[in-house]
Order: C-alpha cells, then structure tokens, then sequence
C-alpha cells in the first residue's frame, strides 16, 4: 500500500524557456492506476521521473506514503518503487533470470528466495521458467522483452511502479494482450501505478483516473468517465476524440451510465449482461434482441438496469 | 624450419624476449588507455584533440619514432616499449570510448532506476558491455605491439626479430624463414587466444550463433 502526493512540484531545466512541469500539486492514492496522458513536450515523462529521483524538482516537493522523497536516498528509494521503461532497457549481457534478479540481489536477498521469486515473477508474466529463463533478451520479441520488464520492475515487491510508455514501440495486437495482462496482474497485486501514455486508448483502457498535462501543467485529472462527459475545456475534449460517439461507448463501462434497480424491480425476460460489459456491447444487444431494457449483473446479481435513453444520455453527456 | 628444430634453445630465448617486450607494453598501454578513455567519455570535447593527437602520433612509421625516443631512452628495450605504448594507445582509447558510448541509453536508465549505485552500474553493466569491445582493440593492439617489437631487436632490445636481422648481415636464409615463422606463429596465437577471451567475454553473442 503506497499512496503518492505531488505538492506544487516544479521543474525547469537549465536553460529551459517554460519549466518543464509546473506547480503540479495531486494525489496518486494507493492501488490506483493512473495514467499521465498527454501531447509530446508536455511534461509527462518528466514528471514521472521525478518520483524516483531521476530528476530533482526545482520547486515544491514529492511525498510517497507521506515522506519527503528528498529525505530518502536516492538509490534505496529507487529499489523500492518498480521502473518500466520504453525500449525495456533489458541487459543485453544477462540472461531472462539474471535481468529479473538485479534488484533482489541489490537488496541482499538470499540465493534460493531470488531463484523462487524469479520462477514465480517468470509464471506470473506468463513466460514459461523452464523455456525463457536462460535465454538473453536478444532471443525474446518485444513483446516478451516488455513481459520481463515487467517482472524485473516487480521483483523486489515494490508497492508503486512507475511505467514510461512501456508498450510504445509494440505492434498493436500486442499492445492490447499486455494491457490485458497489466490489468489482470493490476487485479492480483493492487500497486500503485504511475502509466505515462500519449495513446488516448490506453488511457481510457487502462486507468482508474487520467492525468491529462499540457505544457507541464495539469489540465484535468478524473476518472475516464468524467472526462468524456465533462471536460475541462477544448483541449481536452479534442484529446481523447470526444466526437466518436461509438467509440466512447466501446470505453464506457456499462455500470457508468446505469440506474438502481427500482424498488419494484421483478425479474422480467431483460436480456442481462455484466456491469464491467461496454455500453457498445450494451448497444449492440440491445439493437439485436430489440429489448427495452437490459438487466446488469454484478457476480451473477442484478444490481440494475440500462435501457437506450442511457446510452443515449451517456453520448449526449460526452458531447 | 631447421633452423628453429637444431636451436630450440636460443629461439626460446628471442620469443620470451619478445613475449615480454610486448607483455609489458601491453600492460603499460591498457593501464594508462583507462583513464584516458574515461577522461574523454566524461569531457566529450577532449575526444577530438586526444584521438586526434593519438591518431597523428599512429602515423608516425615505427622506426622513425623509436630512433626518435633512443635519445631520451637510451639504445634498448625502454623505447622500443616506450614507442609500442604509444602505437596501441589509439587504438585502446578509441575502442573503449566507442564501447562506451555505444552502450544503449535504455539500459543505463534502467539501470539508474533501479536503484544502482555508481559502482555498481560500472561493474555490473558498463564493464561487461564494454569488455568484448575492448578486448578487440586489446587484440589488435597486441599484434601491432608483436610486429614493432620486432624492429626492436635493431635497437638492442632482443626478440625474435634478431633472427631476422641476423640472418640478413650474414646471408642465413635459414634464420629468417626461422624467424618469419616464429614471428608470424606468435601473432597467430596471440590472436586466436584473445579472439577465445573476447567471445568468452559475452555470453549473449555465443548463444545467438549457436
């Protein structure tokens, strides 16, 4: 458990023309994914890695679980927080194994607990331990390259991860099968995460809430819903592509836009669906089965309906 | 050939004169090549003067430049080794500034992010990422060092390139095949021994052929 508190932090490089981030002052709380989104140049990369150090900010501080980072050295506040970069920044010089172990080995962990944790980060990112771990990362693809990134950043058990556009360079079908695996390890672990993405899908997918920057400054930092149904202003509205109604809906979960089931509710004939379901999804039955309304499910209870008005409301509302 | 089976002895006395000659310089080069390549990775504006000086200073042909260093010197093995040291220099600073800059960003961030130490960094990732790239220079430099210290033994300074002076004042074919052979068997091996150093010197290279 990790929560993370931004108060006025500031950075301007020498001989910058604006500060890089500017009096950004937010609170990531614990378990919470949230993604940094934002144009190139706008900060976000920058703010990232002033959480672990990488950079110094030049005004305002930074509290993890309420400790001044400054307080804490550098190095030892480093292994404490999981690191996951563009390029995987794999060591072209150690194997699968060796990659995943640096950190417990800088933390003096003994031989066979480093060996366990390796094995079980290796069947944890879904790279079979007797086939990959002796490989080097020039036999892996990209995508299992970012599959070891992955577990090399969780194996000292950091309770934060601090992610750099970690699936930039990977085609798109594997893009989408790591954020999969991002939200189901997301689902085991509960870290904090800290995402930074210029790709308004992956945000949307992805998040828990959104921090969209521009210019080093905070524009807006709500969860996907609110945004698309209520932005801050033009930029942001233009940002995440507000106008694509039958998008927006693929992003929408079902239990955004529903109503409580009513006090009368009696199980009727409503076609059902679960309230993680998109309301794309949602749409789609409805046209198909021509219902008026469909019952939600959460664990196979009904915990409300969704009829097309809220869809519509839910579109209208985005507009 | 005759020559090298009826006098085992002295040969073996010309090739540790000559295996000496060049370990020392060897060792002399790499020592002073480390901080001088770190100097010019840290303060990149120096790479232009140093490799260029160290570039114009390669040019130079050998016996002119130990003729040179023969007045500071003196006439024996000190300049002869003293004029390898700087032949090999080059190509040892340039080797290592090149395997060090070439060495990924990506990787030096991760590795900062993860909480390294500068020490650690150089050991655990710098030094093995550069090691394959400096023992090919190690090499070539070593075969520069065997073929120089072989105009030594025209300034005192033994080896096997006596055989083959020897053998040209006094008309003894045999002595210079004796000494071309041994001359040129001793930079095969040198080479084919730190050619093994170098491949063993990076796991990830063997594997990918195999």
């Amino acid at each position: 458990m990790s929560n993370l508190q931004f108060d006025d932090a500031s950075l301007r490089f020498a001989g910058g023309a604006r500060p890089a981030v500017n009096r950004v002052t937010c609170q990531i709380n614990s378990g919470e994914i949230v993604v940094i989104l934002g144009p190139s140049g706008c900060g976000k990369t920058t703010l990232l890695k002033m959480v672990n150090r990488l950079y110094e900010p030049t005004g305002g501080s930074i509290f993890l679980d309420g400790v001044n980072i400054r307080n804490r050295s550098a190095t030892k506040l480093r292994q404490q927080i999981g690191y996951v970069i563009q390029q995987s920044g794999l060591f072209p010089h150690m194997t699968v194994a060796d990659n995943v172990a640096v950190v417990p080995r800088l933390l003096g962990w003994p031989k066979p607990q480093i060996q366990a944790r390796t094995d079980e980060l290796l069947e944890l990112v879904k790279l079979s331990p007797g086939e990959f771990r002796d490989r080097y990362p020039a036999q892996l693809s990209g995508g299992q390259q970012q599959r070891v990134g992955i577990a090399r950043a969780l194996a000292g058990n950091p309770a934060i991860m601090l992610m750099d556009e970690p699936f930039g360079a990977i085609d798109a079908i594997t893009r989408t099968a790591l954020q999969d695996e991002i939200l189901r390890l997301q689902g085991q672990l509960k870290k904090t995460i800290l995402f930074v993405s210029h790709d308004v899908e992956e945000a949307l997918r992805l998040a828990d809430r959104i921090l969209i920057m521009r210019l080093g400054e905070i524009v807006q930092f709500d969860t996907p819903f609110n945004l698309l149904t209520k932005p801050a202003d033009e930029f942001v509205h233009t940002l995440l592509g507000a106008d694509d109604m039958v998008r927006q809906l693929g992003l929408l979960r079902v239990g955004c836009a529903m109503m409580a089931l009513p006090p009368n509710y009696s199980n009727g004939h409503n076609p059902t669906l679960s309230h993680l379901d998109s309301l794309r999804d949602a749409l789609s039955l409805i046209l198909k089965t021509g219902a008026p309304a469909l019952t939600v499910l959460e664990e196979g209870n009904p915990v409300g309906l969704l009829t097309l008005d809220h869809i519509r409301e839910s579109a209208v509302n985005g507009r | 050939m005759n020559y090298l089976l009826s006098n085992p002895g002295d040969v073996l006395t010309l090739l540790l004169q000559h295996l000496r000659m060049t370990g020392i310089s060897l060792g002399i080069a790499i020592a002073l090549s480390v901080p001088l390549a770190l100097l010019v990775s840290r303060l990149r504006w120096l790479a232009v003067p140093v490799l260029g000086g160290l570039g114009v200073l390669y040019t130079i042909p050998s016996l002119a430049l130990i003729i040179f260093l023969v007045p500071l010197f003196g006439l024996n093995a000190t300049s002869v080794i003293v004029a390898m040291v700087l032949y090999t220099q080059v190509i040892l600073v340039r080797n290592l500034t090149v395997g060090l800059a070439g060495i990924s960003p990506a990787v030096l961030e991760a590795a900062r992010g993860m909480g390294m130490s500068v020490s650690q960094r150089w050991w655990r990732v710098q030094v093995p990422l550069v090691l394959p790239v400096f023992l090919a220079g190690v090499r070539i430099a070593a075969i520069v060092a065997i073929a120089i210290a072989t105009i030594g033994a025209k300034f005192n300074a033994g080896g096997l390139g006596k055989l083959l002076f020897d053998g040209i004042q006094t008309n003894r074919y045999d002595k210079i095949v004796a000494g071309a052979i041994a001359v040129a068997a001793l930079a095969l091996v040198i080479n084919g021994l730190l050619l093994a150093l170098e491949h063993y010197a990076q796991p990830q290279r063997r594997l990918k052929r195999d």
